[in-house]
């Protein structure tokens, strides 16, 4: 299978580690997978902020960008929602680049969407961890995957080794230009959600989402919290040998 | 103060209220649980969801035959109806209503709509007093406080602040006991309702085909108020009107599980008119004001939806917003995700346009909506509205931020100008972003990235050996 990666701004710019387990982890199932490069990012930070207009130049420019690819996958379920759900919205005034649209979103997958539903892979059984795990359930995954799914993922075949947090569907504050324009309120919300996953006792904490990502190791490293944050494509990678584990 | 300032500074003193953020933190999460063990417990929840936000939008889509219908079955059974287009106009109606029957004294069932026109203050002028009967209604009353949530008015509040109003303002004796503190307003509110002269209420659900008046509440005293004064007024937006009596149950199955886990409330009251010749029970004249307020120009509309909403603050519950800065920091009558919607939509974005973007879009309000309204979606589509009022260096960086990313070549300059610009405070994190993306950095770090993704597909990547 041709798969195109399409590795997001935040990724690119923050997580190549993630960037790289997804593509190690691909190959491994068998797939050939390309990094069109002239990528840069889906403009959901213009969409969701209500710069429509903007955000359209950039979906257009995504349609171009990977119209040779017959299977797009990102390892970030928001910019997939991004691309599935807005795109078509946003060229609804133009019927052929709406037409692409759709036929973008038909095309582009959620990496752990894409690993079970078409590549048959049995994340949980292929995921093992030294130690103990809990997650943080990005909450634009939830047409993904629900906190269930990503649980029995991180419980895989060594259960004892989760710890739930509290609260499985808590926010964490990141929201994009939100976390900028808001920090007073994206700031206690924040408190709330590490102080829920410290709470469980593990130190890795499976989050599939680079915002999330971003906004809760930067809020753990200013606390002085030791939590370490991964992409399920990372303990992927480490399960299967395709990585060494990351210092 | 602009009012995106007076936004953020509402929130900044309301996040500095520890008690309050913890007595809502509690309070919300504990009905979070509830609500999921109130739904779990009903079979095939989703469809229930769905159909009730069917109903509700096939009402809407048909609104003014559903209207004409419920006011020519309610005038059929013995009622008034007025229509105010308008807060001031249903302001002077129930004044109007007030003064022609004399009312000295009125008693209020809880009602969002009445808070919605400010219609204490009205009566108050107009010579009437007038006495919530709600627990929580009453003590925000007594302690001349405002509501901060749909349902719970006194999320807010703890014991030891309820014990001081009713010991200042009812001149009892100072205990926290919940009990005695209840039985103290009750026995004040007995007295009340043996003197008063006109009701008032809300309506929950106005049934178009028999011109019956739904009215949910969990004490009695919603029901005591429509059958102990000789004139009940019933105060209605609009959009609370259903096709039929046989629609009802959907809701009925709904509010209570999403306000508080409750199968049902405990008193669900039915009105079909005024007191009948050998009734014992009910008003002489009942009065139903319809009011419009904004309502009408949603219909038909990108908003539409809004107007399926129930009142049932389970996206207040659920949200993570209202949980950090209470209801009062929003400014309007009505708090959190949908109160963000209706105020701006009802009121007038002006003054209004931080409420839609104070929020992570999260969607756990999507989720706990009963009535399957998209908030988030809702919100991004206010913000667009907004967008040409931001101010202009705002409209320019993202202008500036689009034509960076429509070149490649800009974009990899940018990720090296983050690298560059970033000040290492030693250990790889940045603990200070600067200028307009600072805020940031008021609660979080930032890691100084290294090499990015695409670099790292150049150099190690690209050329690898293909699947193994």
């Amino acid at each position: 299978l041709n798969v195109a990666l399409f590795v997001t701004c935040l990724t690119d710019t923050f997580f190549p580690r993630v960037g790289e387990a997804v593509v190690r982890v691909l190959r491994h199932f068998g797939c050939t997978v390309e990094f069109p490069a002239a990528q840069t990012c889906c403009g959901q930070p213009a969409f969701n902020s209500g710069f429509h207009r903007e955000a359209a130049v950039l979906a257009r420019r995504m349609i171009d960008v990977f119209a040779p690819y017959e299977c797009i996958v990102t390892p970030s379920a928001s910019c997939a929602a991004m691309i599935q759900h807005h795109f078509a919205e946003l060229l609804a005034d133009d019927p052929s680049a709406h037409r692409e649209a759709r036929r973008l979103a038909e095309r582009t997958f959620e990496f752990t969407t894409f690993l079970t539903q078409r590549l048959g892979v049995d994340i949980a059984r292929r995921l093992a961890f030294r130690g103990p795990v809990t997650f943080h359930f990005p909450c634009h995954s939830r047409g993904a995957y629900g906190p269930e799914q990503l649980a029995a993922w991180c419980a895989g075949e060594s259960p004892a080794q989760l710890r739930r947090p509290a609260h499985a569907d808590l926010c964490c504050g990141f929201g994009g230009m939100f976390s900028i324009e808001f920090p007073e309120i994206s700031g206690p919300m924040l408190a709330d959600r590490l102080n829920d996953l410290a709470a469980t006792g593990a130190t890795t904490i499976v989050c599939n989402e680079a915002g999330c990502t971003l906004s809760l190791a930067g809020g753990a490293h200013r606390r002085g919290l030791p939590l370490r944050f991964v992409h399920v494509a990372e303990c992927l990678a480490e399960s299967l040998g395709l990585m060494e584990p990351a210092t | 103060m602009t009012p995106d300032a007076a936004f953020h500074h509402r929130v900044a003193s309301a996040v500095r209220d520890e008690r309050v953020i913890r007595a809502v933190h509690l309070a919300t999460l504990h009905k979070v649980q509830a609500r999921a063990a109130g739904m779990a417990a009903l079979r095939n929840y989703e469809r229930i969801r769905a159909l009730a936000a069917q109903i509700k939008q096939h009402t809407l889509e048909n609104l003014a035959d559903y209207l004409q219908q419920l006011v020519s079955n309610l005038q059929q059974r013995g009622a008034t109806v007025h229509v105010a287009s308008d807060a001031a106009a249903a302001r002077d109606i129930i004044c109007g209503i007030a003064r022609r029957s004399g009312a000295r004294l009125a008693v209020k069932a809880k009602s969002m709509t009445s808070e919605e026109i400010h219609l204490n203050e009205a009566l108050q002028t107009a010579g009437v007093t007038t006495v919530e009967t709600d627990l929580g209604e009453f003590i925000v009353q007594l302690d001349h406080d405002r509501p901060s949530h749909i349902v719970t008015p006194i999320i807010h509040k703890d014991r030891r602040q309820i014990a001081e109003a009713m010991q200042r303002e009812l001149g009892c004796a100072y205990t926290q006991d919940p009990r005695e503190l209840t039985a103290i307003a009750r026995r004040h509110l007995r007295g009340v309702f043996a003197r008063c002269d006109l009701g008032i209420t809300g309506v929950n659900f106005a049934v178009a085909e028999s011109g019956t008046l739904c009215i949910c509440t969990n004490e009695g005293n919603g029901r005591m108020t429509v059958t102990r004064p000789r004139v009940h007024v019933a105060l209605m937006g609009i959009e609370k009107v259903i096709p039929r009596l046989g629609d009802l149950p959907v809701f009925l199955k709904l509010l209570a599980r999403s306000s508080t886990g409750q199968p049902m409330t405990v008193y669900t009251t039915l009105v079909t008119g005024p007191r009948r010749a050998g009734e014992l029970d009910g008003p002489d004249e009942l009065h139903v004001v319809l009011m419009d307020n904004g309502r009408s120009t949603l219909v038909g509309g990108r908003f539409a939806e809004v107007l399926r909403c129930i009142r049932c603050g389970a996206c207040l519950n659920a949200c993570p917003v209202y949980r950090n800065i209470g209801g009062h920091a929003y400014g309007g009558v009505y708090p959190g995700p949908i109160g963000s919607l209706v105020s701006p939509l009802l009121h007038g974005l002006d003054g209004r346009e931080a409420l839609p973007r104070a929020s992570s879009l999260c969607g756990a309000c999507r989720v706990a909506c009963p009535v399957n309204i998209d908030i988030p979606s809702l919100l991004v589509r206010l913000r667009t509205a907004s967008r040409d009022s931001r101010p202009l260096s705002k409209r320019i960086a993202m202008r500036l931020w689009q034509c960076v990313l429509e070149s490649p070549a800009l974009y990899t300059v940018a990720q090296w100008l983050l690298r560059r610009l970033l000040r290492d405070s030693g250990d790889g994190w940045s603990q200070r972003l600067p200028g307009s993306v600072g805020g940031w950095t008021t609660t979080r770090d930032v890691p100084i990235p290294r090499e990015s993704f695409r670099n790292r597909w150049r150099r190690m990547l690209e050329n690898a050996h293909e699947p193994d």
